[in-house]
């Protein structure tokens, strides 16, 4: 059954993604690409993460996409303008070969262990999951956690001097 | 009986809940808007729809059928897809944000512990387990509800259209921080993400997150006038200003497809009000039976909102803008140290 439904979900988020890049008009690629999202959501609640999968909705598919969205709709592109070149296409293969090719080699030389980590399902339905990156984010992850946010402050900063024209 | 593991009584309870909780959000969108038009009648000193039935009482019923009957018009020069999906993206959130909603306490039938929410269960002890991310999942199908309308306006491709869609879409993003800021100070109190269990900490009158302390209190009040603006009622209701901009987003709309976006309007004032209940004002605890207190609350909700819109005329896009960003988001922060230094002082 759980089988059945990841291959049903997975197989609309490579569909979804197979669209963001084939669609002429480029509403359609956003919606396809919310779509995309919104298959991973379900794939982190499979996963018995239902926070990342919350995350995952409301930043990307609901922050984020709303921003693209709202720059395709300001800048009113319709369809895609100038036609795709051969060049384009043979570098397009070329990247995506060699990606290929070093996910393989680097899957093939290395060899999974089976070792776990501390938190498993059972650690995960007594504490919770929330509760669980709180902890860790909030104590081991402490560092990383505040240089981001500081990151972002000052990206925050940047974005108002950008828009403002007198400072 | 049982299937996968599970007693069939579960199975039937799932597919009632679902069933009564969509009938009743849809009776209450068909009936609201004949409130909102016999209250703010009233409050006018008119008498409001009075000829259809007894009281005018089936004038929803005559709405819907004339509706549904008129032509359906897709401007030629539409882009089809997003044109026929906006209704329903619009609608669909506003609906399914009732999934995570206690409405009732935990019931019991034929000595199955059945809560009142639709994802839940409780095991033999009656404890209840529900999505414990559940305001998460009410923030994260209010963010969805932008795309309904701003692909209408996009794909109608008409100018009042799309100034609607570009407005509403910037009006649900400034506000949407606000209002989430302000549920954080529920978190803070709660110290849980849980709908039940936050309905649960808030037994009588001084439980109620409301009057917790005056920080709950201003934060409950900031989240209301935010999920109004979220939900484009009056006065925020910039997007389909007639006076500049005809019928906004949904301009080129006509017979369902424009009712889908009525009820939508209608449903997400269902959603906001049963939000703000279950968050700030107890849920369904209270004197009367469960589910009756749950009903109350939310309806008196809507007619605070009928109220404003009797009362307040439309805010100018730049105050609205102002509001948003310059007095809600530094408050609502200003709150949450606040709610804080509360919370440590007087544990």
């Amino acid at each position: 059954m759980e089988t059945l439904f990841f291959s049903i979900v997975a197989a609309i988020a490579i569909l979804m993604s197979i669209l963001v890049i084939r669609c002429k008009n480029p509403i359609n690629s956003a919606l396809s690409l919310i779509m995309t999202f919104f298959c991973l959501a379900t794939l982190y609640v499979m996963l018995e993460a239902p926070f990342m999968a919350a995350i995952q909705v409301i930043v990307y598919a609901g922050a984020i996409m709303v921003l693209i969205v709202f720059v395709i709709m300001l800048l009113n592109i319709r369809t895609e303008s100038g036609r795709r070149t051969q060049h384009a296409l043979f570098l397009g293969a070329a990247t995506g070969l060699f990606l290929l090719f070093q996910t393989w080699y680097f899957l093939s030389r290395s060899s999974l262990t089976g070792a776990k980590g501390a938190i498993d399902s059972a650690a995960i339905a007594k504490v919770g999951h929330t509760e669980l990156i709180g902890q860790s984010l909030f104590t081991e992850f402490l560092l990383p956690f505040e240089i981001t946010s500081i990151l972002l402050l000052a990206a925050i900063v940047g974005a108002v001097v950008l828009a403002k024209k007198k400072v | 009986m049982e299937i996968m593991g599970l007693p069939l009584i579960y199975y039937g309870a799932m597919i009632l809940k679902v069933l009564l909780a969509f009938v009743f959000v849809l009776l209450t969108v068909a009936y609201a808007t004949y409130a909102e038009r016999k209250i703010i009648g009233h409050m006018q000193v008119r008498v409001g729809p009075n000829r259809v039935g007894p009281m005018g009482l089936l004038q929803p019923i005559a709405d819907g059928i004339k509706l549904f009957f008129k032509e359906e018009i897709i401007p030629s020069e539409a882009s089809k897809f997003a044109f026929l999906l906006a209704p329903l993206v619009a609608l669909i959130p506003a609906f399914i944000s009732f999934a995570v909603i206690p409405f009732g306490d935990v019931i019991e039938i034929a000595g199955y512990k059945i809560p009142l929410q639709i994802a839940a269960f409780a095991d033999n002890a009656g404890t209840v387990f529900d999505l414990n991310i559940g305001v998460l999942y009410i923030l994260a199908m209010a963010s969805l509800g932008v795309y309904g309308i701003v692909l209408a306006g996009w794909s109608s491709n008409s100018k009042y259209s799309l100034l609607g869609g570009l407005r509403s879409s910037a009006q649900m993003i400034s506000y949407e921080l606000a209002a989430g800021l302000a549920i954080v100070c529920v978190f803070m109190v709660s110290q849980s993400l849980s709908l039940h269990a936050i309905v649960a900490d808030q037994a009588g009158l001084f439980g109620w997150y409301l009057f917790r302390n005056p920080f709950t209190f201003l934060a409950g009040i900031i989240f209301f006038i935010c999920s109004l603006a979220e939900i484009n009622r009056t006065p925020f209701d910039l997007p389909e200003a007639e006076t500049e901009l005809v019928s906004g987003f949904c301009t080129e709309y006509s017979s369902m497809k424009y009712a889908m976006f009525f009820m939508a309007e209608y449903a997400n004032m269902v959603t906001v009000c049963a939000v703000t209940t279950t968050l700030f004002l107890g849920g369904w605890q209270g004197p009367l039976p469960s589910v009756l207190n749950f009903i109350a609350k939310v309806y008196f909700l809507m007619f605070v909102c009928m109220w404003i819109r009797a009362t307040y005329p439309r805010y100018r896009y730049d105050q609205l803008m102002k509001l948003g960003w310059k007095v809600f988001l530094p408050s609502t922060l200003f709150l949450i140290v606040g709610n804080a230094i509360w919370i440590t002082l007087f544990k």
